[in-house]
């Protein structure tokens, strides 16, 4: 029986298709078999992102509606063989689709996957509420700005309010040398402010765009840092481990990075 | 009476002032008024004196006052003029006591709490998230978003935080928003109050001298 993980974040652009695409990427990487799912009906994103646009079908409210099975709607990715997306409508909108629907949608997708990792999309309504309905666990990405935070904090407070486990936190597009200047939000702060797990911490990497563009996920490039981030994240999720142990690990990486680029 | 007596009795120019003590029980009070009239029976004998008693906090009816008359009245020479007790602020809705809810957890942001009464939270308000109350705040966590207390307006309400970063703060009808007007960053609790109908901050072991609230501590 497979895990459901929704990522989320309130506000849009903090990177929530990007760290589902490499989320899922790097547990099939692992061995995982994932099933990743595109909520956001009308804006769908995930199927560019991983470059797998041209193969889809059928989409999440073919399925909804009953024109086709679960099955006949999963796009296989073309790098793994245990990587599925369930891509979103794109004609529609989130209104076409209810909670319950979607929650029936991963029940039956379960049984067939380790992982089934559920894309958001932004805001706090309809689509917000159909993403959630299906999930076991919810993963909050945020960005090191006020305002990223800000909606962070209200996205977690609804989370809260359904009987989900507590949701776990990835700050992402973290820009070491704005961090070192003191010009960005610091990571101890937002975790304070935030109060939740932090599941990991990813740095802001060019890479991540190119990647992006050429449909690529990044965690497929081990040269960039953000890949290895990702991937990290996906080791935490599959073994559990203590998340504030993470974040000096993780700094400890950092300071390594930049010795490296240093010397070099 | 072991330890400090009950009533304290003072000379002033127009006669004198009987201080009773307003902890105690009423009955234990009388008694101890009626050894302290026999004990200094002499003293009380000559010209006519004029007394005046004070409660302190304590509110008599008729009904204890007329003993407290009769009690004196056995001195012929002591003339009552007044039995009067403090004028406590408290004092209209003493029936009615603000009660303190107690709530655990974090108040995140587009999230409101309201009470009637005093709050006390355990935890955190986060910017955009809203307390309000008819009483007192008390936070035992940081207060980064907004905390409005007296809400129904009692200007004498306060609001309390342990890390105290607010967005804004209301007490009755008087709105502030730090860092424009005040600016905290100390490493002690504090709190904020309304002087003279504007906002003001202090260390929190400041607010024993601004309440001033009848306050009693056993031990030594």
């Amino acid at each position: 029986m497979g895990e459901a993980i929704v990522v989320t974040s309130g506000k849009g652009g903090v990177g929530k298709t990007t760290t589902s695409a490499n989320l899922g990427t790097a547990l099939a990487l692992m061995g995982k078999k994932v099933c990743m799912v595109d909520t956001d009906i009308g804006l769908r994103n995930l199927d560019v992102v991983m470059g797998l646009e041209n193969r889809i079908i059928y989409d999440l409210i073919d399925v909804a509606e009953g024109r086709c099975r679960v099955n006949q709607a999963l796009v296989k990715d073309k790098r793994f063989d245990e990587l599925y997306m369930l891509p979103a409508a794109q004609t529609k909108d989130k209104n076409d689709i209810s909670p319950e629907q979607v929650r029936q949608i991963i029940e039956s997708l379960k049984p067939d996957f380790d992982y089934i990792i559920i894309d958001c999309p932004a805001g706090i309504e309809q689509g917000f509420r159909n993403a959630v309905a299906g999930a076991d666990q919810a993963i909050v990405v945020t960005t090191p700005e006020n305002a990223a935070v800000r909606d962070a904090d209200r996205v977690i407070g609804l989370l809260e309010k359904s009987k989900m486990a507590s949701p776990k936190l990835i700050i992402n597009r973290i820009r070491p040398n704005l961090l070192k200047s003191g010009d960005m939000l610091e990571i101890d702060d937002i975790c304070q402010v935030l109060a939740i797990d932090l599941l990991g911490i990813v740095p802001d990497d060019e890479l991540v765009i190119k990647a992006a563009n050429s449909g690529e996920p990044t965690v497929m490039n081990p040269s960039s840092r953000a890949a290895i981030a990702y991937r990290n994240i996906a080791r935490r999720i599959l073994g559990e481990t203590v998340p504030l142990l993470q974040l000096d690990e993780k700094a400890g990486m950092f300071r390594r990075v930049k010795k490296f680029l240093g010397m070099s | 009476m072991a330890g400090k007596s009950l009533i304290t009795i003072k000379g002033v120019k127009e006669g004198l002032v009987f201080l009773l003590d307003d902890q105690c029980a009423f009955d234990q009070l009388l008694e101890d008024l009626n050894a302290k009239l026999d004990k200094h029976e002499q003293q009380f004998t000559g010209p006519i004196v004029h007394v005046f008693l004070r409660l302190g906090s304590r509110r008599l009816g008729e009904e204890d006052k007329e003993k407290l008359r009769s009690a004196l009245k056995r001195q012929g020479n002591l003339l009552v003029q007044s039995i009067d007790s403090d004028p406590l602020p408290a004092d209209p809705d003493d029936a009615a006591k603000p009660v303190l809810h107690t709530m655990t957890g974090i108040v995140r942001s587009g999230q409101t709490v309201e009470r009637e009464g005093h709050l006390l939270l355990l935890g955190d308000v986060n910017p955009g998230g809203t307390l309000r109350c008819t009483g007192d705040i008390y936070v035992l966590g940081a207060l980064r978003g907004t905390a409005h207390a007296g809400s129904d307006g009692d200007g004498s309400a306060i609001i309390a935080a342990s890390l105290m970063k607010p967005t804004q703060l209301r007490i009755a009808d008087v709105i502030s928003r730090p860092p424009d007007e005040w600016l905290s960053s100390e490493p002690w609790m504090e709190y904020a109050f309304l002087r003279e109908g504007a906002m003001a901050i202090d260390k929190l072991s400041s607010l024993g001298r601004h309440r001033k609230e009848v306050m009693q501590f056993k031990g030594v």
